[in-house]
């Protein structure tokens, strides 16, 4: 077998062990969440007798590990189990599946993580590099000093001053992202558009420093001396000689920020009213909606270990030491 | 006056249509107007004219992922929005507060016990299907009976029986006379939907409204389009809706003020006058039934004497709590729950004011002494500990020492509230005083907070109570509910500083009548009241 091959075999397996192990860690955080469904639901006429068949109603009643291998067989059949909410105070059970709930809702916020991944990591990339190439220069400290502004304030503020700015000064994009599913591919881009211009300003500081600092740091070394006496250009020494040893880094980085858009943008959601999963993972966890939150969970997690697996696999293939081990 | 009168109706034909602009100035020149003033007012008139067409979109602050089209679920205005919008009631509240009839044309009874509904004729549902009795019997039926698990059961559960009479008659049984019933049967969950085979499919969202349902997406949104057989005439005059479920305050306002949306409710009092510095917007209010209160418990000493608590009622200034707690966007209370929304407002009683002299006066023939305490925690309302400390600092001036002790808010609702002596409090309101009365002042009711029965005043309410709720007759209904508010002005224990206003913005694009009271986006009609003009 190729030995790339091989780690990257390796590498599932190990990342379908870390999930299971994950799986477990949120089952037995959530039993250890403060307050029951029940008496959240039912509130102030929440006697013991209709807490108990509230539970039973919802399965609650068996013992923990039961109700973990349920879940879990479910799971890997592509069924979460149906949400708890919508048995509220009505009685009446309109509770939806949670699939149903997250499915569409899944597929906006990896829309939108797309999306800025597009605009973030080549324009990262590209200022990484070209501050390694001219370090020190006065682009270099503007870069710099621009990045690490925005990533110094929270999001909520870039937000507002990019709505003051492009919707209300300037009206170029509309301030509410609550794109419907049947929109077509244009449509949703301009929707989508102030969220994504957000989320890369965020987001584009990290990138951009660890491609420069992986970069500069490569070229103290000794190969690069070399390559440089051996007549090679700045341009040629960075791209050539010192980038394919630093995609490693650069690719963790990424891979890290990749998974922040798609587990951690609630605040970006709420202020454009985009209709993500991040805020219903919010909203199910205050409603104590079980079924819902150990789904996201497991789906961030998921997203998690599969793109730092696949940070993993750049770094393998790119670097030559390791892709022939002797 | 008559002149005013006889113009407004000249106005009302000219917006109908039945005269010409011509006509229209012709009369308005002979009522004494000069030219310029009679053509301005037709200009007034035709703007004030619905037209038809546009897409309104319209943004709320209510909307959940589990909102299902199922009436008897509804609990948020999103969905009460909703159901005004596709379905229709046997009857609704006009936006003057007045009841009229719906889908029922007229409604009778003699004996306020046994209710005669007539149907409209000729309304057509979604499907096709033409409205008739079974249709009405089969709406209502779903919300009773023991397995319903309708939001709307308790309020039918005095409806002892049901029936059709003939396909354009319903005849409704109660067990005891209340005059109020057709006011009951306008309650949002109760929507006519059509019956096949004697019940409803209740998540159809189908009904004879305005708007046909395109899609519904719970906690997004909602698109409608127009009904083209909509039966009301003057009514729906959009095309299309699209409904926004916009649950953060900053991000509706600032879609508002971005033009992504043509309304808004929910409006943050501390910002309304900066989001009315927009010139492409309105600020709308209406008085509503949201009230805020500082209930005294008769059974717990000192409350239990009369001069200590009208002492009290006299030591609160009422303006400036309005004016600070809810930053002028409320009206007067006047010691009483009814608010100016609801139908008989006793409009007569003299409003309370601070009186120095008087509180005094009352405190010192109470004979007590010391300090009163008042509990408060912002679980009430939000602002209840400022508004507790502005009350003891005007009874101060009075003389009256009073001790703001603020609870915790974990627990208020079942450890202060309706235990303590006095405490702070709110209530949503009711649509009608029948209603607000069993809900908090009669003798039977597990939630009157300030305790009161027992004393000469509380057994005249209790009786007045049970006796206008068998009165048929308007004029001695009004009496009789204006009398009640008054007892409970002068001997109950509730004070009653303030109502909450309904903030809206809308865009100047918009053209409307004046704007109810009752519920949110006026009446929670607005989708079938409003135009573009």
């Amino acid at each position: 077998m190729h030995p790339v091959l091989k780690t990257v075999v390796q590498r599932l397996g190990l990342g379908l062990v870390t999930l299971f192990i994950v799986s477990i860690i949120i089952f037995a955080a959530i039993e250890l969440l403060p307050g029951d469904f029940g008496e959240a639901v039912l509130g102030q006429a929440a006697t013991e007798d209709t807490v108990a068949a509230f539970r039973r109603e919802l399965g609650l009643d068996k013992p923990a590990v039961l109700r973990y291998v349920d879940w879990i067989a479910g799971a890997v059949q592509g069924d979460l189990g149906n949400s708890f909410s919508g048995r509220s105070s009505s009685g009446v059970d309109r509770s939806r599946p949670v699939v149903d709930l997250i499915g569409p809702r899944l597929w906006n916020t990896m829309f939108l993580a797309s999306f800025t991944a597009v605009i973030a990591v080549p324009l990262a990339l590209f200022l990484g590099i070209s501050a390694a190439l001219y370090r020190n220069s006065i682009y270099d400290r503007v870069v710099n000093a621009m990045t690490l502004t925005t990533i110094s304030f929270p999001e909520f503020f870039v937000a507002y001053i990019l709505i003051l700015v492009l919707t209300s000064l300037w009206p170029i994009f509309p301030s509410l992202s609550n794109i419907s599913p049947d929109a077509d591919l244009l449509d949703r881009l301009y929707r989508s558009a102030m969220p994504a211009l957000t989320l890369t300003l965020v987001i584009v500081a990290h990138m951009m420093r660890m491609t420069r600092a992986a970069i500069i740091n490569l070229l103290a070394s000794p190969y690069i001396q070399m390559a440089r006496l051996s007549g090679a250009s700045q341009r040629e020494v960075i791209l050539k000689h010192a980038l394919p040893n630093a995609w490693a880094p650069i690719a963790t980085v990424i891979a890290f920020n990749l998974a922040y858009l798609v587990v951690g943008v609630v605040v970006v959601e709420v202020v454009f009213v985009y209709p993500g999963v991040g805020q219903l993972m919010v909203d199910a966890v205050s409603s104590r909606d079980i079924p819902v939150v150990q789904a996201c969970a497991l789906i961030f997690a998921a997203t998690y270990i599969i793109l730092n697996l696949i940070a993993d696999i750049i770094g393998i293939v790119t670097n030559p030491k390791l892709l022939h081990p002797k | 006056m008559d002149i005013k009168k006889y113009l407004s109706g000249q106005e009302n034909k000219y917006r109908r249509g039945q005269i010409d602009r011509r006509q229209f100035i012709t009369t308005a020149i002979a009522t004494g107007l000069s030219i310029p003033a009679a053509l301005s007012l037709a200009s007034s008139v035709e703007a004030a004219t619905p037209q038809r067409g546009g897409l309104f979109k319209i943004g709320s602050r209510h909307g959940s992922t589990t909102d299902s089209l199922d009436p008897a679920t509804y609990e948020n205005g999103y969905m009460q929005n909703l159901c005004y919008s596709y379905g229709n009631h046997l009857t609704e509240v006009g936006n003057d507060g007045k009841l009229r009839g719906e889908l029922a044309e007229t409604y009778e009874s003699a004996d306020a016990q046994k209710w005669v509904f007539n149907l409209r004729k000729g309304v057509e549902f979604h499907n096709g299907k033409t409205l008739d009795s079974d249709d009405v019997v089969a709406s209502f039926r779903y919300h009773m009976g023991d397995d319903s698990k309708s939001a709307a059961k308790g309020l039918l559960s005095a409806v002892k029986s049901l029936s059709t009479d003939g396909p354009n008659r319903v005849v409704f049984e109660l067990d005891a006379p209340n005059a109020d019933f057709p006011f009951i049967v306008s309650d949002y969950h109760i929507v006519i939907m059509p019956a096949s085979g004697g019940s409803i499919d209740p998540t159809s969202g189908i009904g004879t409204g305005g708007y046909i349902i395109e899609n519904h997406e719970p906690g997004v949104r909602t698109m409608l389009r127009r009904n083209p057989n909509y039966w009301k005439e003057g009514a729906a005059h959009f095309d299309e809706i699209e409904k926004l479920v916009l649950l953060d305050v900053t991000a509706r306002q600032n879609a508002i003020m971005n033009g992504d949306v043509h309304s808004i409710d929910g409006v943050d009092p501390k910002t309304v006058a900066l989001l009315g510095r927009v010139p492409t917007l309105d600020i709308l209010e209406a008085a509503g039934t949201l009230h805020y209160t500082f209930p005294m418990r008769l059974d717990v000493a000192p409350f239990d004497n009369y001069d200590l608590r009208m002492a009290l009622k006299y030591s609160i200034k009422r303006q400036e709590l309005v004016d600070k707690i809810l930053l002028g966007h409320g009206a007067l209370g006047n010691d009483h729950p009814i608010s100016t929304s609801n139908q008989f407002h006793a409009s007569n009683l003299a409003q309370r004011e601070f009186d120095a002299d008087k509180a005094a006066h009352h405190h010192k023939k109470s004979g007590h002494s010391g300090t009163i305490q008042l509990s408060a925690s912002d679980a009430a309302f939000g602002g209840a500990v400022d508004a507790a400390q502005l009350i003891a600092a005007s009874a101060a001036e009075a003389g009256i020492q009073i001790e703001v002790v603020r609870e915790p808010s974990d627990g208020y609702w079942s450890n202060v509230w309706n235990k303590k002596g006095w405490s702070a409090c709110y209530w949503g309101g009711r649509p009608t005083e029948d209603w607000m009365f069993s809900a908090a002042y009669t003798e039977d009711t597990e939630w009157n907070d300030t305790a009161w029965k027992g004393t000469d005043a509380a057994n005249k309410f209790n009786g007045l109570v049970k006796a206008a709720r068998a009165e048929l007759d308007n004029d001695k209904r009004a009496t009789m509910y204006a009398e009640c508010q008054a007892l409970i002005h002068d001997d109950g224990g509730t004070i009653c500083p303030m109502f909450a206003n309904h903030i809206m913005a809308v865009s100047k694009k918009i053209g409307h009548g004046p704007i109810a009271g009752n519920w949110e986006n006026d009446g929670n009609k607005a989708n079938e009241r409003w135009w573009f003009v």
